[in-house]
């Protein structure tokens, strides 16, 4: 799966699926012919109604589940993972689960504590180090999941319906946050969600997902420059796209 | 230290749902005001502890009841009982005298030290066992199907009925009094132990295997600590349980030095009531003490993560 550190550089596609299928042993196709890339600077989002498989997607991306036909390739080591649920650790305060990863991969206790603050700055949790997660609201634990996997510096970041989960508010304000990080950053995205204002406002290129078997139905660029003005949510061009969209995913679903 | 009295001052959840949003915002204009905490920490919590606040109201209705049941037994030992039976039911301050009779009193608290000492090392050695065995199989799946019966039909059987055994391979000292305090203490840690093993959210898991960690440090950074909360309840069950079995212990096992079950037993038999209820309820409240002090030290060690009843 991955390539050298020549290869690395001179390749800018971070994801590869080519013809990407999995059918689980009871016969159940979840997956069919599904073709993507990501490369360096796109912010893919896969929408699609719950349970067509998207989630499934990422799982195969990182590795956690395989395909069983089709060829999937990740061109890099530093894969960043968001669960829909903040999944951190109860008994560990703010910082000690953002350097979570990086003590995983045996790194020393000063470049440890060095990345977590990086992270915990980037995400805007400064001051929030020492709370417990059970004293923070939904929005700052998900910014403290963003925090942990931000301090894998990753060249592909994965995310599986990070804010389904939020209110309407806090999304919003993640959702910019996030594009942020993404400008600065300049990692690769692949992002799951259901709701297809969000997924037109953050990414580059929208795919319509459909259900049983999952397979991508169309494809859409979004021409708006990055970084986004929030207020594009309100103009005619992003109503107009968002209405495309839902239009491929309602003839998708077969609605 | 600041926020964890914010998180125990009760402010209700629907209140602090409301504010949830305004936090947020706070959040994100003001991250790096060290102000900004506190009211940001109260409004995020769900908060569900109650009469946390000490005082009257949480010890006064069960010293209400303790006074309650003092007063009903001076009423039935001196009103109810004829005087010819009152023996039956021997006042509260002279059963509370007995604890300060030179003559009786040295023997009762080293009976109960005796019975602590069995309580306390088959209480020690059934968490070891415990807290092994269920780490055991949770290991793999062969090995959880191979044990678990046994650790129920432990559970099970009538520690009783194998009291005989146990005297007859162990002899009727101290050794198998400890026994039967470990075997009925055992069971609770194993079932305990076990299941918060087996509590860990599946995308935690995920979260470790993502960075390809071994099994050992799974268990030691995810599995271990999110069954922390489990095993101290399962200690607080045995905790007690093991005091049941010392004094059970006390009965059938005599020799050697002798235990409160046995002083028990022993004025039982000489129809010495007075130290009689003085030896029962010092058993009880050793009891009621050990339970405690797990409990205790359950709050102390997962207190501040979660809500350890």
């Amino acid at each position: 799966m991955a390539m050298t550190d020549s290869e690395l550089a001179t390749t800018s596609t971070l994801l590869d699926f080519q013809n990407v299928q999995l059918t689980y042993p009871n016969g159940t196709i979840a997956l069919s012919g599904v073709d993507l890339t990501v490369k360096r600077g796109e912010f893919v989002t896969v929408v699609g109604p719950s349970g067509c498989g998207k989630s499934t997607l990422l799982r195969i991306a990182s590795g956690l589940e395989s395909s069983s036909e089709g060829i999937s390739t990740v061109n890099t080591k530093r894969v960043g993972y968001v669960f829909q649920d903040a999944t951190l650790l109860p008994w560990r305060n703010v910082r000690a689960n953002v350097e979570l990863l990086a003590e995983l991969q045996w790194e020393t206790q000063a470049v440890r504590r060095e990345k977590a603050q990086k992270a915990i700055d980037l995400v805007g949790l400064t001051g929030f180090e020492k709370h417990l997660p059970r004293q923070l609201s939904g929005g700052m634990r998900m910014r403290t999941s963003l925090a942990r996997s931000l301090t894998l510096d990753p060249e592909l970041f994965l995310f599986d319906e990070p804010f389904g989960a939020l209110d309407e508010i806090t999304r919003e304000y993640l959702n910019d946050e996030l594009l942020k990080l993404f400008v600065e950053q300049q990692f690769a995205g692949l992002f799951i969600t259901h709701s297809v204002s969000e997924a037109v406002y953050l990414s580059t290129k929208v795919m319509v997902m459909s259900g049983r078997p999952g397979r991508i139905v169309d494809t859409f660029d979004v021409p708006f420059p990055m970084p986004r003005d929030p207020d594009i949510r309100y103009t005619g061009e992003f109503a107009a796209l968002v209405g495309e969209v839902s239009h491929a995913l309602r003839e998708g679903h077969g609605a | 230290m600041s926020t964890e009295r914010v998180v125990n001052d009760g402010i209700d959840t629907a209140e602090a749902t409301r504010d949830l949003m305004g936090a947020e915002r706070q959040a994100l204009e003001h991250h790096d005001t060290e102000l900004e905490i506190a009211p940001t920490t109260a409004a995020a919590v769900p908060l569900k502890r109650r009469g946390s606040r000490g005082g009257i109201a949480n010890w006064g209705p069960p010293v209400a009841v303790a006074v309650l049941i003092v007063g009903l037994w001076y009423f039935v030992g001196s009103v109810v009982l004829e005087p010819s039976k009152s023996y039956l039911l021997p006042p509260p301050h002279e059963v509370f005298a007995v604890y300060f009779n030179p003559k009786v009193a040295p023997d009762m608290y080293e009976a109960l030290w005796n019975t602590a000492v069995v309580a306390l090392g088959g209480l020690f050695i059934a968490i070891v066992l415990g807290i092994v065995w269920a780490v055991a199989m949770n290991q793999a799946k062969w090995i959880e199907r191979s044990l678990y019966p046994y650790a129920v039909i432990l559970q099970t059987i009538p520690i009783l009925a194998l009291v005989p055994l146990i005297g007859f391979w162990f002899g009727f000292d101290f050794a198998a009094r400890v026994i039967v305090a470990i075997l009925i203490a055992l069971f609770p840690m194993v079932s305990n132990t076990l299941f918060g093993l087996q509590s860990v959210d599946a995308a935690q898991r995920e979260l470790f295997t993502l960075q390809r960690s071994s099994r050992w440090i799974v268990l030691k950074k995810l599995q271990f600590p999110a069954a922390l909360p489990a095993i101290f309840a399962g200690m607080r069950i045995s905790a007690g349980l093991a005091v049941v079995g010392a004094i059970v212990g006390d009965f059938f096992f005599q020799r050697g030095t002798p235990g409160i079950g046995a002083l028990i037993s022993k004025y039982q038999a000489r129809l010495n009531a007075e130290p009689l209820f003085a030896a029962i309820i010092l058993a009880s409240l050793f009891g009621v003490v050990v339970f405690w002090f797990f409990g205790w030290f359950g709050k102390r060690v997962v207190g501040k993560w979660y809500d350890f009843a």
